[in-house]
């Protein structure tokens, strides 16, 4: 009866852990959805959006507001945050990528280099000025976009004609590993690689529930067989499920859905159909950024795991897994390997293997791919010609 | 309507297009009619916005279409209905006609009754309306590919190889729909290797060979032409 004690446990707290993993997972199978191509970049917008919860928390001007309005406020900073992040880093890299460079590129590229203008010219600036540092700091901010903007606007019209676009999946790989170190680089410049730990008050630890399966007596005691949850985790399950549900409504039964499961299946068809590809591009890493936003934050202030600025790479990665074992493509398939690997990785845990359970994922991975290649959901067959 | 002046397009190093010029006018049915290979396809994928072309202008209306992104293009009212059919495969019938009607911002009984017009034309495609695209036959993708590209209510509509691998009994039913949807309006240029029936209803032709038109005339002129009716009659 110990057994199915932990048994039970053991796959409640892996399908909690599995839906954040589902979560993250979504940004990668939409995004390869319509780009055929991995985003590794994706964990580290995570790890951005965990970051953003903390800070959150953190702040005095949220502290006055109960729990819930808190931990709201919270979790749409993060889904916001994520979401321009994730269109931001679209816009830099990899639209300028498939479209080739060109003039509308210039915005987003003097957007991105004023904030280090900023950050160091402000600082030199300031320290000899008698302006407050922020008044420093916004007008270099504002000089450094307009006149970069100018700058890069004349030079990648000119350029464009000698850099082609390029379709090659491979060249979009490598540009998001780049990116993905930018943004590790970058979190362990500004927030340091001290771990940091945080939950949010009122609705973590406060309330346990205990759900009893079944009761027996053995001997004369009463035993009670059942899962303690706390309320941390019911929620992180219930806003999980919350989002998916609005995810799979959106994508299922709305005009934009429908757009963007043309543009996966058929690029240039979905052209022919007035479908802006670009802005349906965009839309999606708005969409995954957003959720894997979400994700930090339920995983880092509501359930209080502790994180630094290297948490993208693991999860980003067990996630990635998770898309590939439902089926990358496939929106209900990353919620499926998502919470496979959840429960998986929980077993593997709080058994004699603990020690293992972060190869687990990798092990059960390789095994279904051996049997089916597309994944859990995916498409398994040839597509006919 | 639709005007194509000394267009070049090339794939890397292949030339594709060798200074192409077409017109269509309001009304008519254009044929273009070559072998394979010869660019066809080429020609209306580069009007259509999704191949680029390295020189030439292409003017529609009023408007100049060349640096305009596909989706622009069928927003001023031209459409396509590609080669290979290219109906959305794992979405029903009745998706894939939603998605023809993407462009246009219509409340729900538009939206019903323009649909009811497709079944109108296809009855066998209400019959299907639920099924999923890619479980049809091909005639039945065919009729899906031409309605849904109707859907977005197009001034003109270019139709790639519509006949492509359909029974003769079918081919004789599409060429007359086409002929049905020019009547109500559509100018329509149409891609062909049935040259026979595409010479049969359209009003002027154009022959593309190796990428450079050699021929343009009345369609039923170039019936009678021997060169033609060697290459593409079958004698
Ligand atoms: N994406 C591409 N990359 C490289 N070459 C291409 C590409 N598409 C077409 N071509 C080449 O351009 C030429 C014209 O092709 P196109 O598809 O326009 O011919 P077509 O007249 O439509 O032929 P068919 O009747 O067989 O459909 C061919 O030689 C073809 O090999
Ligand atoms: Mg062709």
């Amino acid at each position: 009866m110990e057994a199915l004690q932990n048994l039970l446990q053991q796959t409640v707290n892996g399908i909690q852990l599995g839906s954040v993993y589902a979560l993250i997972a979504v940004g990668y199978t939409m995004v390869y959805g319509v780009l055929q191509f991995i985003n590794f970049a994706h964990g580290d917008v995570y790890m951005v959006g965990a970051y953003i919860g903390f800070f959150a928390i953190t702040a005095t001007f949220l502290s006055h507001f109960p729990p819930v309005m808190q931990g709201s406020i919270t979790l749409l900073l993060c889904m916001t945050g994520c979401a321009l992040l994730g269109n931001f880093i679209e816009r830099l890299a990899y639209r300028p990528l498939r479209n080739g460079l060109s003039g509308r590129d210039a915005f987003p590229w003097a957007l991105f280099w004023s904030l280090y203008v900023m950050l160091f010219l402000g600082k030199w600036l300031s320290s000899r000025s008698v302006l407050p540092a922020w008044i420093v700091f916004t007008v270099t901010f504002f000089v450094s976009l307009v006149s970069l903007s100018a700058l890069f606007k004349l030079s990648f019209s000119k350029l464009s004609k000698h850099l082609k676009p390029s379709s090659d999946r491979l060249t979009a790989l490598i540009t998001a590993i780049g990116i993905s170190f930018l943004l590790e680089n970058q979190g362990v410049a500004l927030f340091t690689t001290t771990p940091r730990q945080i939950q949010l008050k009122g609705i973590a630890n406060d309330i346990h529930l205990r759900l009893s399966a079944f009761k027996y007596y053995s001997g004369n005691k009463l035993h009670v067989v059942g899962v303690r949850i706390s309320g941390g985790e019911i929620t992180v399950l219930a806003a999980a499920i919350i989002l998916m549900s609005f995810l799979i409504y959106l994508v299922g039964h709305t005009r934009t859905g429908r757009a963007i499961r043309a543009v996966s299946l058929d690029k240039d068809a979905a052209a022919l159909m007035g479908i802006p590809a670009d802005k349906i591009i965009g839309l999606t890493f708005i969409i995954g950024s957003s959720l894997a936003g979400a994700a930090g934050f339920l995983n880092h202030e509501v359930s209080g795991i502790s994180f630094d600025s290297n948490i993208g790479i693991a999860l980003g990665l067990k996630a990635f897994v998770a898309a590939v074992l439902g089926g990358i493509g496939s929106i209900e398939g990353a919620v499926v390997g998502g919470l496979l690997m959840g429960v998986a990785e929980s077993f593997t845990g709080g058994s004699v293997l603990s020690s293992l359970k972060d190869a687990v994922s990798f092990v059960i991975l390789i095994a279904i791919l051996l049997l089916r290649p597309g994944g859990i959901l995916g498409s398994n067959v040839q597509e006919k010609v | 309507m639709l005007k194509v002046v000394d267009l070049n397009v090339y794939y890397g190093a292949i030339h594709a297009l060798k200074s192409v010029s077409l017109e269509v006018n309001q009304g008519e049915i254009v044929t273009l009619i070559g072998a394979n290979g010869a660019g066809k396809s080429t020609l209306i994928r580069t009007i259509s916005g999704l191949v680029k072309s390295a020189s030439g202008e292409m003017w529609y209306a009023q408007s100049r279409l060349d640096s305009l992104a596909p989706h622009q293009i069928v927003k001023l009212g031209v459409s396509q209905s590609p080669e290979g059919r290219r109906v959305f495969r794992t979405m029903s019938v009745h998706d894939n006609l939603l998605m023809g009607a993407y462009t246009r911002k219509i409340d729900r009984a538009t939206l019903h009754a323009d649909m009811d017009e497709m079944f109108t034309l296809f009855p066998r495609l209400k019959e299907r309306e639920k099924q999923q695209a890619g479980t049809l036959s091909g005639g039945e993708q065919q009729m899906l590919a031409i309605a849904r590209a109707l859907m977005s209510k197009p001034r003109l509509l270019m139709l790639d190889e519509p006949s492509l691998g359909l029974a003769p009994f079918l081919v004789q039913t599409i060429f007359s729909v086409i002929q049905n949807i020019n009547r109500a309006g559509v100018t329509i240029l149409l891609v062909e290797q049935n040259a026979h029936q595409a010479l049969r209803i359209a009003h002027r032709a154009y022959v593309l060979e190796t990428g450079c038109i050699t021929l343009t005339d009345e369609a039923s002129k170039l019936m009678e032409n021997d060169a033609v009716r060697q290459a593409y009659l079958g004698g």
